[in-house]
């Protein structure tokens, strides 16, 4: 039976990018681990030689000509913007990469 | 702060260099990897953007078929086997330039796998890379940092976000790890790179411009102690932006390794980034959590199943690719040995040949190239490749001389217009006028000048001497600042000597 | 005469083509009857008179040219589930996050309806981002059942299904990602469809899980359902998973169908969903219906499909992880929701905080869930073995489909439960989607069609109708014929006895 500690939700949490409270944590982590348990039981199916199934259709090799569509204006792309300056969408200062 | 460095001597003595190369390349489509928005730079922000490479609720991606050609025309050059069955997953991280938090990429089935290059090193010698992979993936957008010092990122108060870049087809080129370079490391990384770069040149899938960032490579590096047969711990280094770059962050991180190394230290596993300005590297952020990237296969796209026939329609399609041109130059032009690798070291060889193929002949072609341009690349400390001129605008104005348009002089400043961006050739030329003057009336008026300013050598004419002319269609030469056809010159003076 | 708002979508269309009312009267009078009980039902969360008697105007102009109709539902109000983008209306998706936005774009179900002169009044209100079974989990309020104010509408699509079953519309449209369409329909007693995967277009539809998720009609008939899908199904070259194939003959199906005969039609009675996990009345309503299909001709055969068991706990590992990754985009940097920002903070505690603040308690479940079982040491045991079982449900499927043309269930084990009843605890809550998950796993179609009332509760039971891939006709085929039959025998279309709602709003 899968047992999810406060701990693993807190990492859960700022892996998904959630500020969740200290109610929360304990919140999820009781009943993330009543949904684990349940979801749990695909793991009695035997189906070990069994092919995964991603893509309910069965459709390969779909492309787009490499022809150009008109897209947005500017002024569309940053109409849903909390805030822009100078065209570019504004927000707060980015930590760096990697 | 800088580090400590062992001597490179002493680095190869103790410790066995492996290399792993990443070269990820922006392909040159008419359209992004995934949505109709045009692949072009240098439009205002947020210009070439659509719903889709914006990561709007509900926007789907579709699959541009020209990338995909083009990923499988690399991995058939590189030597690859092309996968009968793959996909793209996402992998997601949260980062404000990737617009829809998640990177669509082929992370573990890539469309090529296990292939070689061939890699030709200063001495003639030949080393081969072995790749392991080639996939396809879409670029981020981009940040500009406000508020800082110089644009940089730490420091900065806020950011600024341009998504014209973002789904720009990349692919991304992995070699396995390179193992037996030693000493020759830097220079095998340097050599590799440069080799990819002109095979994807002749592919004509890419600008490759690792100045412009159509073309970048992060460098890993890694020492095993003498004796060892366990890989060290890598480091992976970014930033490096052009061909002497890579050699030199091999050669830093050798050196800076060595000396962990050597006081009893331990090398983390991290991203560096190389500083340009003093050739070393530097670590970035640590990140207090591990990275996961929690992969799975991308649901919005159905897999990619090419047939046999596509493939081997493709591998039709392969041009010229660089060590068969260097065969051909061989053959065809003549050349030796020692020649062609002097070519092929200043990266002439691949200009002179698209040169030729423009129609120009290969001994003007080659001419061009080796002396007048490469003084130009070398006073400008550019690559030959770099120079704006294209192998096209060059052959024009090889054939603007041969047709008698242009002299030698003319045909120079001619070229230098074009470096200095002033337009295609026959523009520069009706604009400076630098047309070679035939206008028999003009002529005539300069001949009879200068045949009254000098009546001795007239009559000497006259006389017989025909020779004596030359020094008559030099003043007239001169007196047309070098736009006159000297044939025509000729032939009026010795007209109108004789009338 | 019947009230115009009690008239079938197909009756409307007839008598706006035939110019013997106009879609402008048609529209103002639902728009009347929407003023009068959404206040007690909250099913639209955004309203725009003013636009859709605009559209109807310009669908009356084109008739008194003497243009064509645009489509056999010209003229007729529909209303949009908040999921699909519209440039002139905001999109939420019931959720806080998107409060207020407005997409630069039209959905392609959007663009289709709007070529269509289909007349779109609003936006329904949905489960946040389409998830949950009751509408409880939007941000803006639940919406209520019309058979009784106290019970949930079912959900994600609640919004949709309770302006059905309330005329304030004769049409709706709902997404069905693991029942959101049929499970509504059930507990309102309409017509609720789930294409075919990739029989309607999901550009412009805000993604829950892409691989399951799937928009489709909701009506009071079967056969105001086929023209609607008619409408909005087809090849879409924006959607790499559309299926580059004609709209299976629906509309003729259910045409068909009405005639009442079933004879040769072999229908599959699922083993796996009359167990005792069912409320009883639905239980008896559910043998009753069975019992309706055999009298029409139809041979009944009893089904086993094992894996349909772990079809629960396969979605609720499949879904939630795709939709950990879709909604990663919602972090307040481009649009929507931003919270936190200061100018001392980064944009990684920004982003933290604005999606802490966006979505609701359901959605920061799934995500986290979904983050839980794509992470790299848990992948194979959770999200690798659902996608096993996901293969094992469409060979399950594909043996049954070899022996019956159809097969049938109970489309929810219980009716409408009490608003707030099960809120508290997931599972309860998850367990209404246990018979119409199967068909989202396996791409297939399938709708619900309503079979009565239960006799423990008076409230709507749905009957479930599967049909293979591609064969979305062969569903409504059965479901018109048990319709006509069904309304035969009781005199009238069940929903035609739902509550007077605008005794009960005032
Ligand atoms: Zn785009």
């Amino acid at each position: 039976m899968p047992t999810i500690s406060r701990d693993e939700v807190a990492h859960l949490a700022r892996l998904a990018r959630l500020a969740v409270t200290e109610e929360e944590l304990d919140l999820f982590a009781g009943q993330l681990e009543v949904i684990l348990t349940s979801v749990a039981r695909v793991g009695e199916v035997a189906a070990a030689d069994i092919p995964p199934t991603s893509h309910a259709v069965g459709l390969t090799d779909v492309f787009r000509a490499d022809v150009p569509r008109p897209g947005l204006t500017q002024q569309q792309a940053l109409s849903g913007a909390y805030a822009t300056e100078d065209g570019r969408f504004r927000v707060p200062r980015i930590l760096d990469e990697s | 702060m800088t580090a400590a460095l062992m001597d490179y001597d002493e680095v190869l003595e103790r410790f066995e260099p492996v290399l792993g190369l990443e070269v990820h390349v922006e392909l040159s489509t008419a359209t992004k990897m995934f949505c109709g928005c045009a692949n072009v730079f240098g439009t205002p922000p947020n210009t070439q953007v659509c719903p889709t490479c914006l990561g709007l609720p509900g926007a789907l991606p579709v699959l541009n078929g020209v990338a995909v050609e083009s990923a499988m025309r690399i991995g058939l050059a590189l030597n690859c086997s092309i996968a009968p069955w793959c996909r793209f997953a996402r992998k997601n991280y949260f980062y404000p330039d990737m617009p829809k938090n998640f990177q669509t990429s082929q992370y573990d089935e890539p469309i090529a796998v296990n292939g070689s290059l061939a890699v030709e090193l200063s001495g003639g010698s030949l080393f081969t890379v072995e790749i392991e992979r080639a996939h396809m993936e879409e670029d981020t957008g981009k940040s500009l940092h406000v508020g800082g010092s110089d644009g940089r990122i730490h420091g900065a108060s806020h950011s600024l976000l341009d998504y014209n870049r973002a789904g720009v087809p990349l692919i991304e080129v992995v070699t396995k790890p390179i193992e037996g370079a030693e000493a020759r490391a830097p220079e095998i990384a340097r050599a590799y790179v440069t080799a990819l770069r002109d095979l994807l040149r002749a592919l004509n899938v890419s600008d490759v411009r690792m100045d412009q960032g159509s073309m970048r490579c992060d460098a890993n590096v890694s020492l095993m102690p003498r004796g060892s047969s366990t890989f060290g711990t890598r480091t992976e280094t970014k930033n490096v932006n052009s061909l002497r770059s890579v050699e030199r962050a091999v050669r830093y991180e050798m050196c800076r390794q060595g000396a962990v190394l050597a006081s009893g230290g331990r090398i983390v596993q991290e991203t560096r980034h190389f500083d340009e300005a003093t050739a070393s590297t530097s670590a970035g952020r640590r990140k207090e959590t591990s990275e996961d990237y929690r992969y799975f296969p991308e649901p919005d796209l159905v897999p990619i199943a090419p047939s046999d026939d596509w493939v081997a329609r493709l591998r039709t399609t392969l041009p010229e690719l660089p060590w068969q041109r260097r065969a051909r130059a061989k053959t065809e032009w003549g050349l030796s040995d020692l020649e062609l690798r002097d070519l092929v070291n200043a990266g002439a060889l691949d200009l002179i040949a698209a040169t030729v193929d423009a129609g120009a002949p290969a001994a003007e072609a080659r001419s061009w190239w080796v002396s007048y341009l490469s003084q130009q690349a070398n006073s400008r400390g550019v690559e030959l490749a770099d120079l704006p001129i294209t192998p096209a605008q060059l052959a024009r104005v090889i054939a603007l001389v041969a047709e008698g348009a242009l002299t030698n002089n003319l045909a120079r400043q001619v070229v230098d217009g074009v470096l200095a961006k002033e337009g295609e050739p026959d523009e520069i030329v009706a604009a400076h006028g630098l047309a070679v003057v035939s206008d028999d009336a003009a002529l005539t008026a300069a001949v009879e000048q200068a045949l009254a300013a000098a009546p001795d050598v007239a009559e000497k004419i006259r006389g017989g001497k025909v020779a004596a002319a030359g020094a008559i269609v030099g003043a007239v030469m001169k007196a047309t600042g070098g736009q006159a056809n000297a044939q025509r010159v000729r032939e009026l003076v010795l007209a109108l000597v004789s009338a | 005469m019947t009230r115009l708002t009690r008239c079938s979508a197909a009756e409307l269309a007839a008598r706006i083509h035939a110019q013997d009312i106009t879609a402008v009267e048609v529209t103002r009078t639902h728009l009347d009857r929407i003023a009068a009980v959404d206040p007690a039902l909250h099913a639209f969360l955004h309203l725009d008179g003013p636009a859709a008697l605009a559209a109807a105007a310009a669908v009356d102009d084109g008739l008194r040219r003497g243009d064509p109709p645009a489509s056999p539902l010209a003229g007729v109000p529909l209303a949009l589930k908040d999921v699909f983008t519209t440039v002139d209306m905001p999109t939420t998706c019931g959720s806080r996050m998107l409060q207020g936005w407005w997409p630069p774009y039209d959905a392609t179900v959007t663009r289709k309806l709007r070529a269509a002169g289909v007349v779109i009044v609003g936006k329904t209100n949905m489960d946040e981002f389409a998830m949950g079974s009751s509408t409880e989990n939007s941000a803006y309020g639940p919406t209520r059942n019309p058979w009784d104010l106290d019970r949930v509408p079912g959900g994600s699509g609640g919004g949709s299904a309770a302006a059905v079953a309330a005329f304030e519309v004769p049409l709706a449209i709902g997404t069905d990602t693991g029942g959101s369409i049929r499970q509504p329909s059930a507990v309102t007693g309409t017509v609720g469809v789930k294409p075919t995967y990739g029989g309607v277009s999901r550009y412009g539809l805000v993604a829950f899980s892409s691989s399951l998720d799937q928009g489709g009609p909701v009506a009071r008939t079967v056969l105001d359902a086929a023209l609607l899908h008619e409408v909005i199904g087809g090849y879409d070259p924006l959607d790499s998973t559309s299926i580059d194939a004609p709209v299976p003959p629906v509309v003729q199906a259910a045409r068909a169908g009405a005639t009442g005969d079933l004879t040769g039609i072999r229908v599959g009675v699922v083993s796996q969903f009359r167990g005792d996990g069912y409320q009883p009345g639905v239980r008896r309503a559910f043998e009753v219906a069975v019992s309706r299909l055999r009298e029409l001709g139809a041979d009944i055969v009893e089904v086993s499909c094992p894996s349909f068991d772990h079809a629960l706990p396969a979605y609720y590992l499949i879904a939630p992880s795709e939709c950990s990754s879709n909604l990663a985009r919602f972090d307040g940097m481009r649009y929507g929701l931003r919270v936190g920002d200061d100018g001392g903070r980064s944009a990684e505690e920004v982003m933290s905080l604005t999606r802490e603040a966006g979505f609701g308690p359901e959605v920061k479940r799934r995500i986290m869930l979904g983050t839980y079982a794509l992470s790299a040491g848990y992948y194979d045991a959770y999200y690798g073995q659902a996608q096993k079982v996901r293969t094992l449900i469409i060979r399950d499927f594909a043996a049954a489909f070899d022996q019956v043309d159809v097969l049938v269930s109970p489309t929810t084990p219980t009716t409408a439960f009490r608003i707030g009843e099960r809120v508290d605890d997931p599972m309860a809550m998850y367990l209404s989607d246990l018979c119409t998950i199967p068909a989202n796993l396996a791409g297939n179609a399938a709708l619900s069609v309503p079979a009565g009332l239960s006799d423990d509760d008076g409230l709507p039971v749905g009957l479930q109708v599967m049909a293979p891939a591609l064969a979305d006709d062969r569903a409504y085929r059965v479901a018109a014929a048990y319709e006509a039959a069904r309304d035969d025998a009781d005199g009238g279309p069940l929903v035609q006895r739902v509550p007077d709602l605008e005794v009960a709003a005032r």
